[in-house]
Order: C-alpha cells, then sequence, then structure tokens
C-alpha cells in the first residue's frame, strides 16, 4: 500500500534517512531518561493537551479529513474526534487508577513477603497509523502511550497526506516535543524508522507491512501491537428484526468510511431462503440513507486513492461476481466514487471472497441452514470482528463461543469499536495485542513483578548441604500442607 | 514432523480440548506422571546436569507440582466469561470478556531447567485449551528422551506432542505456522525464532536473560548481612550452579564493605559447599563441553584471571567448575558484558551504593534485580528509575515460585509473561464480545446526516443523558 503512493508524499528538502530517525531516536531516549515522562503530572498535562488538541482543531480535522477522504463532517466527528475526546476523557479520569501498583497475595511458600505488580512505561514507542481513520488511530494508541509514560514517534499514513500534515503541524505546536514528535512520509522514511531500536512498535494496516514491521522488531527484539484487517462476516439469522438489522448493517458497512474501516462487516451469510427479503430491505433502507442516486450523496466517503479504486474495480469486474450485482455497481473514477453494491450468491473462490474488501461491496453467501455459517467463517482466516443477527438464544451463544475473531458483536455492528472497557485488538491474521482504554495503558506498559522479604524467615532447607530430611520438608512446603509441614520438622515422614 | 503437527491441528478443530473437563484430565495426568516419575526425573536431572535430588526437588519437580496444583484449582474461574460493564448509552447491551484458546502452540525450552521450563508452559497452555508440541532442549538428553517417552504415556498423545531434536529439527518447526510459539533462551535464537514467526504473523513470548544484578547495601546488622550472603550463595551456585536465566550475575557493593564481604563468602561456601566443592554432591555441574569452554574463556583474559579472589580451579573432566568470585573485574571484559550463565561471581565495588541505580541503568534491562538494603529511599530509586522483569528485595529468586506474580523479562531479557493466571492468559485470544437486543433503535444513528443528529451523538459521546433528554424533547439548542 505505502509503495503505491510514494509519488504522492509531500517534498522535503530534509532528508529523513536512517541517521535522521537515529537522532531522533537518541534526543527522545534522553528525554525519557531524564524521566519526566514518568510522572502523572506529565502524563495529565499531556492528555489534556491532547484533548485540546482535537478540540481546538475540530474544524481542520473535518477539513483534512474531507480532504482526503470526502469523510461526511458527522463521521469525522463521530468516529474520530468524539472518539478521541473520549479517550482523553477516560485516560485523565482512570489515569490514577491504573498507575497505582497492584497488591497480589503471596503464598506459603515465600512466606513472610509481600509482593506487587508496578506499571513502568517501557520507553521510546512507535505509532506507525493508517489511512482510513487517519485521525483517530494515530492519536488513540498515542492517547495509550503518553498514559503509559513513554516517548512517542508518530508516524501518520502518507496515503492521507492532509491529515499527515495537520497532525504534524498540530502535534508540534501543542504537546511537549521533547518527547512527542510526528514523522512524515512514505516507504524510505518508514524503513528509516524500523532500522532504529524501540521498545515497543504499534503499527495498525495490512498483514503484509504487518509482517515487516515484525521482522523488523524481531532484530532488536522489540514487542508490537499488530492491528490489523481480515474479512468480518455477518451472519443474519430469519427470525431477526430485519429493518433494524439491517439498517445496523448499513451503519457499520456504508456509514464507516464507505467500508474503508478494519471492523467494517465485509460479507454477508444468510439463508438461500431468507435472502431476497434481505436484499430488498437492504436496497429500500440504502435508498433512504443515500437516496436514488449514491454517487451524489454527501454522506459517503470516497474511495481513497486510484489504486484502490483499480483494486475494488478488479474485485467487481472478477467474471465469477460481476454477473451477481443485485444492487448498485455503479463507479465514477474521476471522483473516485462507488456505490454501496450488493453481490448475491457470489461464489466462495471468487477475488472478492479472498481477500479483505475493504470498500462499498457487500456479497451475500447462502447455505440452506444458518448453523453452516460457522464451519464458512471458520475455514478462513480469523476476522478482527464477527457480527451475528439473530433472537435465537442458542445460536448467539454457539457462535460466541465457536467463532474466533478478535471481537464478536451479537444484533449489531462496530459498536463494541466504542466501548472502551472491551479490549479492541485480533487473532491470527488479524492481528495481536489489543489497546482502548486500560487496555491502552497496559499494551504500553511493562509489569513489572517486586517482592519484598524481610530478613527473618530464614528456612535452613533452602540451603545445601542437601539432605533427606530437607527434601522431605520443601515437599511439605511447596505442597503447601501444613500438616506435612509439621510432619517433615519433627521428623515424622 | 508434519503429521504430528496435522494431527494436533486436527485435535484443535474437534474441539475437544476446549471443554474445561479435558483440561482438568491433563493437568491431573501431569500430576500422576510426575508422581509416579520421580525417580526416574531425579535420574535424568542427575544425568544432564549433576542436580542432587533435592535441589531438582526445589527447582524443578515441585515448581511443577505447584503450579499444576495451582492452575488445577483455579481453571474453571480463569476459563470462565467476564462481565465486562458497558456505558449506559448502550443499555441494554452487555458485555464481556470469553478467554478463548489461541490454537496449536509450539513451546520451545531451555536445557538448565529441562523440566520445569517445559512443563510450567505446558501447564498454561493446557489450561487455556490448546493442543501443543513441545520441543525440549537436546542438550539436555536425558530430560529430552524423558519427556518425549512419558509424556504420551499420561497425557493425551492426539493434543500434546513431544518432537526431540537439534538445530536442523528447530528450523523446520518453525518454518510451519503456529497459533503462539513460547521460547525460553538466549538473545540470540530468541531474535530468530521471532523473525520466523513473523512470516506467519504468530504471536511470541520470549523468556531471555540477562546480566541479573544484586545490589548488597552495607548492612549494619551482621546477622542481617549473613543472611543476605546466605541467600546471595544459595541463589548463585544453588540453582543449576549459576546457569539460571534469574540467577545473580554479579553484585554491586559499596568498597569499605568488600572485604568483609568476600571472607563471609568463603564462609558460607563452606558451609554449604565443604572444604572442596569440587566433589559437592550438592552443586550441579556445567552443561557440557561447549559452555565449559566458554566459561573458562570468561576466565581466561588476564586482568580478569587476575581479580579471581576465590576459587577459579576446574575440574575439564566432570565439567564441574568450583564457586569463583572476582572483585572488579575490567567492566569491558566479557565476564563483564555477556551474560555468566555460570558459578562465577564478579563484585563490583562502588563509593556509594546509591550509584548502583546508574550502573544498572548503563546496561540492557535485565529479567531481575536484587537488592539487600533496609534504605529506603534506595528501594524507591530501584523501583522508579530502573527497569527489569521483576525487582526482588532482600532475597533472590523467590518471585519465580509466585504465582500470583507474572514472570517475564523486559527489552533485551523478553517480553510477555507467564505463571499462574498469566500463563493462562498468554496462551489464551480474550475475545470482547458485544450483545445487543433489537430494541430500542437509536435513530441519529443513521444517514443521512444533519444537524440534529450530530448533536445528538456529541451528547451521547459524552455520555450527557440530561442534554440528550433535552435535545430529545426539543428543549436544547
Amino acid at each position: 500500500m505505502a509503495v503505491e503512493v510514494e509519488k504522492e508524499v509531500k517534498k522535503s528538502n530534509e532528508v529523513f534517512d536512517s541517521k535522521a530517525a537515529s537522532s531522533l531516536v537518541n534526543e527522545l531516549r534522553q528525554s525519557f531518561a531524564s524521566g519526566k515522562t514518568r510522572s502523572y503530572e506529565w502524563r495529565v498535562s499531556q492528555l489534556k493537551s491532547v484533548a485540546k488538541l482535537v478540540n481546538d482543531g475540530e474544524r481542520d480535522i473535518v477539513d483534512a479529513l474531507r480532504s482526503d477522504l470526502s469523510k461526511p463532517e458527522l463521521e469525522s466527528v463521530v468516529y474520530e474526534i468524539s472518539m478521541l475526546k473520549n479517550s482523553c476523557k477516560v485516560a485523565l479520569k482512570e489515569l490514577k487508577r491504573w498507575m497505582v501498583p497492584e497488591k497480589v497475595k503471596t503464598s506459603l511458600t515465600t512466606f513472610p513477603s509481600s509482593a506487587e505488580i508496578l506499571s513502568e512505561p517501557l520507553g521510546v514507542v512507535l505509532v506507525i497509523s493508517a489511512w482510513n481513520y487517519p485521525f483517530l488511530l494515530s492519536l488513540d494508541p498515542v492517547i495509550g502511550a503518553i498514559a503509559a509514560g513513554n516517548a512517542v514517534v508518530l508516524k501518520p499514513s502518507e496515503v492521507a497526506p492532509a491529515t499527515s500534515s495537520l497532525l504534524a503541524k498540530l502535534v508540534k505546536e501543542y504537546l511537549d516535543s521533547s518527547c512527542v514528535r510526528v514523522v512524515e512520509g512514505a516507504v524510505s522514511e518508514t524503513t528509516a524508522l524500523l532500522e532504529q531500536k524501540w521498545d515497543k512498535i504499534c503499527y495498525t494496516g495490512n498483514g503484509r507491512v504487518g509482517r515487516i514491521v515484525m521482522q523488523a522488531a524481531a532484530k532488536h527484539l522489540t514487542p508490537v501491537l499488530l492491528e490489523l484487517g481480515g474479512k468480518s462476516p455477518v451472519v443474519v439469522d430469519s427470525d431477526v428484526n430485519l429493518k433494524v438489522a439491517t439498517r445496523r448493517i448499513i451503519a457499520g458497512k456504508w456509514a464507516c468510511n464507505n467500508g474503508q474501516a478494519c471492523i467494517s462487516p465485509d460479507y454477508v451469510i444468510t439463508t438461500k431462503e431468507f435472502a431476497p427479503k434481505l436484499v430488498d430491505v437492504l436496497k429500500e433502507e440504502l435508498e433512504k440513507f443515500y437516496g436514488k442516486n449514491p454517487l451524489e450523496s454527501k454522506d459517503l466517503s470516497r474511495i481513497v486513492n486510484s489504486n484502490h479504486f483499480a483494486r475494488l474495480s478488479k474485485l467487481l469486474d472478477d467474471e465469477k461476481v460481476s454477473g451477481k450485482i443485485v444492487h448498485g455497481g455503479e463507479r465514477n473514477e474521476t471522483d473516485l466514487l462507488i456505490a454501496p453494491t450488493l453481490l448475491l450468491d457470489v461464489p466462495r473462490d471468487s477475488l472478492i471472497m479472498n481477500e479483505e474488501i475493504f470498500g462499498p461491496l457487500l456479497p451475500i453467501i447462502t447455505v440452506d441452514k444458518v448453523e453452516e455459517s460457522f464451519d464458512i467463517i471458520s475455514s478462513g482466516s480469523k476476522p478482527l470482528a464477527a457480527y451475528l443477527f439473530t433472537s435465537n438464544e442458542k445460536l448467539k451463544k454457539q457462535f460466541v463461543t465457536t467463532i474466533s475473531a478478535g471481537g464478536v458483536v451479537i444484533n449489531d455492528t462496530t459498536i463494541h469499536l466504542a466501548v472502551h472497557t472491551l479490549p479492541f485488538g485480533g487473532v491470527g491474521e488479524s492481528g495481536m495485542g489489543s489497546y482502548h482504554g486500560k487496555f491502552s495503558f497496559d499494551a504500553f506498559s511493562h509489569k513489572k513483578a517486586v517482592v519484598y522479604r524481610s530478613f527473618v524467615g530464614d528456612a535452613a532447607i533452602r540451603y545445601p548441604p542437601y539432605t533427606k530430611g530437607k527434601l522431605r520438608l520443601l515437599k511439605a512446603l511447596i505442597g503447601g500442607s501444613i500438616l506435612g509441614i509439621i510432619r517433615a520438622l519433627f521428623g515424622w515422614s | 514432523m508434519e503429521a504430528t503437527l496435522a494431527e494436533v491441528k486436527e485435535t484443535f478443530k474437534s474441539g475437544k480440548t476446549r471443554s474445561v473437563t479435558w483440561r482438568k484430565k491433563q493437568l491431573r495426568a501431569l500430576i500422576e506422571l510426575i508422581r509416579e516419575n520421580e525417580d526416574k526425573l531425579f535420574k535424568a536431572l542427575h544425568e544432564d546436569l549433576g542436580k542432587h535430588p533435592t535441589e531438582a526437588y526445589r527447582d524443578e519437580i515441585g515448581v511443577v507440582l505447584k503450579s499444576t496444583d495451582y492452575a488445577l484449582s483455579n481453571v474453571e474461574k480463569w476459563a470462565a466469561p467476564k462481565k465486562s460493564p458497558v456505558p449506559l448509552f448502550f443499555f441494554p447491551a452487555k458485555g464481556e470478556l470469553l478467554p478463548e484458546p489461541l490454537g496449536v502452540i509450539l513451546i520451545f525450552s531451555c536445557w538448565n531447567f529441562p523440566i520445569s521450563l517445559a512443563l510450567d508452559p505446558l501447564i498454561g497452555a493446557i489450561s487455556a485449551g490448546n493442543t501443543v508440541v513441545l520441543k525440549p532442549s537436546d542438550q539436555a538428553p536425558a530430560c529430552s528422551s524423558f519427556l518425549a517417552n512419558t509424556i504420551p504415556l499420561y497425557l493425551d498423545s492426539k493434543a500434546i506432542k513431544v518432537i526431540e531434536g537439534g538445530t536442523e529439527i528447530c528450523e523446520r518447526i518453525l518454518q510451519h505456522k503456529w497459533e503462539k510459539i513460547f521460547f525460553t533462551g538466549s538473545q540470540q535464537i530468541g531474535r530468530i525464532v521471532m523473525s520466523a514467526a513473523a512470516k506467519h504473523l504468530t504471536p511470541v513470548t520470549l523468556e531471555l536473560g540477562g546480566k541479573c544484578p544484586t545490589i548488597l547495601d552495607s548492612l549494619s546488622s551482621p546477622s542481617d548481612l549473613k543472611v543476605a550472603v546466605k541467600r546471595i550463595v544459595g541463589s548463585k551456585w544453588g540453582p543449576c550452579s549459576g546457569q539460571a536465566c534469574i540467577a545473580i550475575d554479579y553484585l554491586l557493593v559499596e568498597e569499605k564493605l568488600a572485604p568483609t564481604l568476600i571472607e563471609l563468602l568463603k564462609k558460607i561456601i563452606k558451609t554449604f559447599y565443604g572444604e572442596i566443592p569440587k566433589e559437592s554432591k550438592s552443586i550441579a555441574r556445567i552443561v557440557n563441553r561447549n559452555h565449559f569452554e566458554r566459561l573458562k574463556n570468561l576466565l581466561k583474559d588476564p586482568p580478569v584471571a587476575a581479580s579471581i579472589v576465590h576459587g577459579g580451579s576446574l575440574d575439564e573432566d566432570n565439567l564441574i567448575i568450583e564457586p569463583t568470585i572476582l572483585l572488579d573485574p575490567p567492566l569491558d571484559a566479557a565476564i563483564m558484558t555477556e551474560e555468566i550463565f555460570g558459578p562465577l561471581l564478579p563484585i563490583i565495588t562502588l563509593r556509594n551504593i546509591q550509584e548502583s541505580v546508574e550502573f544498572i541503568n548503563s546496561r540492557p534491562k535485565p529479567l531481575a534485580i536484587y537488592a539487600f538494603t533496609k534504605n529506603e529511599t534506595l528501594k524507591r530509586r530501584i523501583l522508579s528509575e530502573t527497569s527489569s522483569g521483576s525487582v526482588t528485595f532482600n532475597d533472590v529468586m523467590i518471585q519465580y515460585l509466585c504465582d500470583t506474580l507474572p514472570f517475564g523479562g523486559v527489552d533485551q531479557s523478553g517480553f510477555g509473561r507467564y505463571h499462574g493466571k498469566y500463563s493462562f492468559d498468554t496462551f489464551s485470544h480474550e475475545k470482547a464480545i458485544m450483545q445487543g437486543s433489537f430494541f430500542p433503535e437509536i435513530e441519529p444513528r443513521y444517514p443521512p446526516w444533519d444537524e440534529f443528529k450530530m448533536k445528538f451523538i456529541r451528547l451521547a459521546y459524552r455520555l450527557d443523558y440530561f442534554g440528550l433528554v433535552l435535545l430529545l424533547l426539543g428543549l436544547k439548542r
């Protein structure tokens, strides 16, 4: 993805090469070593500044997102700006509690002692974000990194250039630039960054680049948080409130950046019998939402660039599916617009069913019985999200326990993203690690185990020379059996 | 190997490992395996490393029994879904976290604790409901073959497999796709494992090592000092003769304490291991010739050799190195830049014990830091200014035995953690579940967008319920 747009990169006089990257990391490392990012006060002041940045910058952010993606203002406010404000609010409210060391019980074996788990910052972290929610996916991890007391370098996606340069400007203006930096650029800049040693790398994007990031991280033994995507399925049972289900699918698919979202429904599975009804209501609701000519609707994002437009066109032009379009299919190449498109009964070996769609096309797969959907989903790689619409409690339970996905939502789509008490992250091909709310704090913290002992309570059995009696006592001690200990001490066993 | 892998994959797919009953059955079988084969285990550990049965029990057999017991009594609780509160706005939706097994797990264990480092992660992988391939270290061959021969007799052989072998087998194993790789060993191999994992986007837990420092403050009470030194001696030469990832690597003390400390160390070494430690049955040997040579080379460097104040004799035939103490070897010598992983103990003197914080910070983050002190300022500085996998005050290595504490490194000492519930988490995916209903339907969620919907959503995000009511009643502008 990055290669294709290298040409779009803003021309800059200064080249950001390996040397520049290295000196940047060194500078941040020094700031981190000074200890300033560790204090509660610094974290709070930076979090407040992020909140202020988002607040003050709202107009510019909406404009940048419109320029990069023709994102409707409401979508920008809902999914990017408000989400960020909420993240800041949660972090500011909870930070003190998150930072408190967690007391844990110690066992008889190590008596007398006390123990706790201390959250400490990892150091200097790198956040590489994506173009589809370029503001949210940049600053949300940064909020977590700051809350945990790290220094951060953010590399926004060059595919959303207006947002990238706005981020660079705002971060410089609002945040402590000795500890939080933005590096703009494409492949060469990212490569220079990835050569450096980081204490954690958080990457949002696709599996191909995810592999490159992890490979680079392996050289320095750096842990990674990979937020990738996948084909998130929606299973629709026939006993549902069809209108509500349909609208919620539309809200998650086309009202989320026109399907260019990692948790957007990718395809629908429903029964042969029910499919025509579902298609009818989908059409009806789509028309209510986006009018008779959706290409003219102001409420749909455009396709991000011509490469992605070509990719999506190819999916539609595949001869296996071109005859399956039951709604939409209109395209406008000059303005990079694609109308909400429904495809019925596409073959499972078609192109569209074998890669993440990431756009406004929604294939519908039909099965005889809704339970067959389980095998279809499980035969592919694990998706980031899985959705089910049903009123059948048994089916819900079965779905929740057998379908493996980053997250599962019953009777709705995408809303789990907005719930900060749930971890957000993938599994298998859809990524590793999770964030949001407290999970963000944990993702950028090291959990240090601390044991306090006093000089009393020293047991001779720990020490050589080893004897049979010591072995007996040890067995009793490790087993935690009081009676055994007494017996061993008195030599009764 | 391909057939083995296909079988464990198939077993996982069948879903049988997901049931808590299956998990408990395996854990019980593991306890039985250890109980019934204690003597064989003692023998294998003696053969590979010369461990005394007491040491073997304390560091391996006992540890595994304790961990299995703990998992057995908690697995039901761990596997249950956890309710997660959801903001009122989403009412009546419910949120929960459901731990699910990852799939097929690969465990690489290490030779220094060839039983506990193999079985401890296995307990976690089983508790979480996974199928497992275990690859024990070929440098502890007796233990490796014990595991390969005994595990199939006790555990579900369709779900839990042992593959023996060396480098070539490891390379082949790493080409396959796993759902998680758990590795205990060196940084160099850790990098190879993680690079291989990256190709398949497989998450890894790396349990590596590092130079674990021990700070010994000038304790005012002689009895405290004696307890401290006993704990130091017991932990440096006790577990596998210093061949442990959390063993003390070097000591940091104030100059003025050094002479007393050396005398005390010598005295306690003598009590523990007798006049001729090489003949003691209570000390493990060096694992093999390669490591023996490596340790020998650490001592060879003339300025290092000159810094030896105790011990230093090597028995090449029996691979035994006597407890050896060095005073202020050069800091740029290999012994102070590489992980020692053996019975050599350098003492580094500082003018003031507070300098130890800077000393530690100028080196890679260790797996553990130990500090014997009653000075609260120093304790606080160690906790907040240094970074390490764990910190233990006034004792050594006991953090490993505490099931409630996460065990794992940071930076060059590894990442990911295990033990107790953390083992379960390491081998689980915590799935976020949200259950909604078809009612109520919130109209402003849907396009076409307008001013009212915008206001509504803004208020909703602020969780401003009063504002929402006013807006809906048309009282807010």
